[in-house]
């Protein structure tokens, strides 16, 4: 195991080099020297194309910065997940925190362990009203601000083949009976009809969030944020459920999709060579498709949507769920000089226009205001402005309900979700597990 | 006699056998203050933690037997005690017949056995973590050996459904260690006395009755000690079933060390975690010494007679 193996080395090479390094005087807790004295840290995802983005703005802010350089290094998503928890507990944080916001950021702030940046927001008011003002949502915990909301905004929509729907004679779903039709129809085919990266787990966690919504309307899940108590028994929730699992019995789902990791990116390959019909995951796959697919997306074989409404169900059919932002936050246990070099690349680097056309050209939606220019001279308008409606158009734009709770009531959702996709456990006793876990 | 004995013995004496002794003793300190630091106390800091309450970056409060309470009643920890023990026993099962025979065959000293013996010793060199994602990829459902190359008997949901999920498991342990073990039985099977087989075949014993009259026999402290590794060591199998199925499909294939970093790290409850790890040390101290017993006081001669 990695993680303990680089602790154990800390600690071997701690005893020893304590001394050393007290004589050097140079770097705060868990800082790589290097550069100048105000030199930070910064760690952030690996995965193309926002990778590169990441590390072209820090590239560029160093170059601007000769004497207070940012250090960053890339990690994969579901290892990051747990690397950045262990390293923030053990006081080995990087300066920028990468982060979801939400009830991840939620658990940082109760241990004292990000700064508080309402003040500088106040300060800057110039950054904080260049961006979504939905973005904030994630990053305020208590009526504070303690992250930069960054990056896109990456709702979760369907996507589809548009070839292998010509060939088969199928129209994209606009209701959920048309899934349902589909699911027949492409199984019928040979095809799978939703592709699936369900080790993962939050994969299958995004159908629940769309049948909560369409079903039961966003107020069921705010009842579970909210920590109500028997939130998961309300109204609507049992409905949900059960049409998740008529999908599951269906076959609805390709072969083997609980031992598919979306980390892989494996469940989009299965759509973009056609093995499955539709797939239902964040905007980000967009990019990933048009790298990896060949000429899938290029040749206009990529279609998309926003998930159908439910006949009957209360949500608005433009509510939507997803990422409304990634967020940046500052280590308290950082020097102040390195806060110092955090804060200026926040102002000067993050989302600086070459970052915002970075993104724009990698098919995504900066959380920024007023880009709808930008994005309609792109060689990807149709999506982004896509993606920019349905962002701005929601009614409600939920977070993923992973980020939104904390890590120990996610961990029991994620687990409990897995069972109910391998069918070890059917609606009640997800209901009745998961009501088990309120307040945690 | 002490009292007659010169000046200068008595003063040699207790320095020198003092000395002896005492450098003995000295050498035993590095490797028992690595114990110390490396052994004991993570294990007295995983049992202070087991009486607390800490997400792994707040403040660690004290909280008496909640962690203790929480982990007996949950209902998976039964299973993941299951799963250890499933996955420990069949891959015993699995791996000591095979180990035993290579390791008879590669124990002769031809030159195409040694070669034979270098050969299989070559999954051993591989990390965990890489043969998993050999294998994942090998076995994935869609892109896997299975469907490309048409082969129908190996297009199953390999990794997907719960029963095959931990027989890929088991396989995948035993690709990987059954060298090891081979290699343990080779240097067993030849530390026999050729004079027994000798014997043997004077007396008219065929190679069959050779092998489960004397060699089985020979091997017994050899195959305690090889099952001790195995048992013990298949405790703490955690990189390879993480990468390979992260405790899935569902939690199928979640074995106690998996269950105690899911706790741990991914819900943030260190002290149930550090439950599950004094389980893990108790249930692995339990089953070191239950093997030990099997083996006998080990001081009977296994050369009678020869």
């Amino acid at each position: 195991m990695e993680l303990s193996r680089r602790n154990f080395l800390n600690l071997a090479a701690g005893a020893g080099a304590a001394s050393a390094l007290a004589a050097c005087g140079s770097s705060g807790p868990g800082t790589s020297s290097g550069g100048g004295s105000g030199s930070a840290t910064y760690w952030y995802l690996t995965g193309q194309p926002g990778e590169g983005i990441r590390k072209n703005t820090v590239d560029r802010f160093n170059k601007a910065n000769p004497d207070s350089k940012i250090t960053g290094t890339a990690y994969q998503n579901d290892a990051y997940k747990t690397k950045i928890k262990t390293a923030i507990g053990a006081g080995q944080a990087p300066t920028v925190i990468w982060g979801w916001g939400g009830g991840g950021l939620k658990s940082y702030v109760e241990a004292g362990q990000v700064e508080d940046l309402t003040d500088w927001f106040g300060q800057n008011a110039a950054i904080k009203d260049r961006l979504f003002p939905s973005s904030f949502g994630p990053a305020t915990i208590n009526g504070k601000i303690y992250a930069m909301p960054a990056e896109t905004v990456a709702p979760i929509v369907l996507f589809y083949n548009k070839e292998v729907f010509e060939k088969n004679g199928a129209q994209p779903p606009q209701s959920w009976g048309d899934i349902m039709n589909l699911v027949t129809l492409f199984n019928g085919k040979g095809i799978a009809p939703f592709s699936l990266g369900g080790q993962s787990r939050w994969t299958n966690m995004m159908w629940m969030e769309f049948l909560f919504d369409r079903i039961g309307g966003p107020e069921l899940f705010q009842g579970v944020f909210e920590g109500k108590p028997n939130a998961w028994s309300a109204p609507g929730a049992k409905e949900a459920l059960t049409e998740l699992r008529k999908l599951i019995d269906a076959n609805g789902f390709v072969k083997g999709f609980s031992s598919i990791t979306a980390d892989s990116n494996a469940d989009q390959a299965l759509l973009y060579r056609g093995k499955a019909a539709m797939m239902l995951h964040g905007t980000w796959t967009y990019g990933s498709m048009a790298n990896d697919g060949g000429k899938f997306v290029k040749d206009g074989k990529l279609g998309w949507m926003n998930f159908p409404g439910v006949d009957g169900g209360k949500g608005d059919p433009t509510n939507t769920v997803g990422n409304p932002g990634q967020y940046y936050s500052i280590s308290s246990k950082a020097t102040a000089e390195q806060k110092e070099t955090a804060k200026k690349f926040f102002k000067d680097a993050v989302l600086s226009t070459e970052e915002v056309k970075e993104w724009v050209d990698s098919g995504a939606v900066p959380v920024v205001n007023g880009t709808e220019a930008t994005l309609g001279a792109s060689k990807d308008a149709e999506f982004l402005n896509f993606v920019y409606g349905i962002a701005s158009k929601a009614k409600t734009f939920g977070q993923s309900w992973d980020q939104a709770l904390s890590p120990t009531a996610a961990e029991a959702l994620l687990d409990n979700i897995a069972k109910f996709f391998q069918k070890s456990i059917g609606p009640d006793q997800f209901i009745a597990n998961m009501n088990g876990t309120i307040g945690k | 006699m002490t009292t007659v004995a010169p000046p200068p013995l008595r003063v040699d004496r207790p320095t020198s056998s003092g000395g002896r002794s005492g450098g003995v003793a000295w050498m035993a300190v590095p490797a028992l203050i690595m114990f110390l630091i490396f052994g004991v106390v993570p294990l007295v800091g995983v049992l202070a933690l087991s009486f607390a309450q800490w997400d792994g970056i707040g403040e660690i409060k004290p909280a008496g037997l909640d962690a203790w309470q929480s982990v007996l009643s949950d209902p998976g920890l039964p299973h993941a005690l299951w799963v250890t023990f499933l996955i420990m026993a069949l891959s015993w099962l699995f791996q000591t017949p095979l180990s035993l025979l290579i390791g008879v065959f590669l124990a002769g000293h031809e030159r195409y056995r040694e070669w034979l013996a270098v050969l299989y010793f070559i999954p051993l060199l591989l990390s965990s973590a890489a043969l998993a994602i050999t294998f994942k990829a090998l076995l994935d459902p869609n892109f896997g050996l299975g469907s490309g190359l048409g082969i129908e008997f190996l297009n199953q949901d390999w990794l997907g459904e719960s029963k095959l999920a931990v027989g890929v498991v088991v396989f995948v342990v035993s690709w990987q260690f059954i060298p090891f073990h081979s290699l343990i039985y080779q240097g067993g099977v030849r530390q026999i006395p050729r004079a027994m087989y000798e014997a043997a075949q004077i007396d008219g014993a065929g190679r069959m009755r050779q092998f489960f009259s004397i060699t089985l026999p020979q091997l017994k402290y050899t195959i305690i000690t090889s099952s001790t590794l195995m048992v013990v060591g298949s405790l703490t199998f955690f990189d390879l079933i993480f990468v390979l199925t992260a405790g899935g499909p569902g939690d199928a294939t979640r074995a106690l060390a998996l269950d105690m970093y899911q706790r741990g790290f991914m819900a943030g409850l260190m002290g149930p975690a550090s439950v599950i790890a004094v389980i893990l040390v108790l249930v692995g101290l339990g089953l070191a010494l239950g093997l030990r017993r099997l083996g006998g006081r080990g001081d009977e001669s296994q050369l009678e007679g020869a």
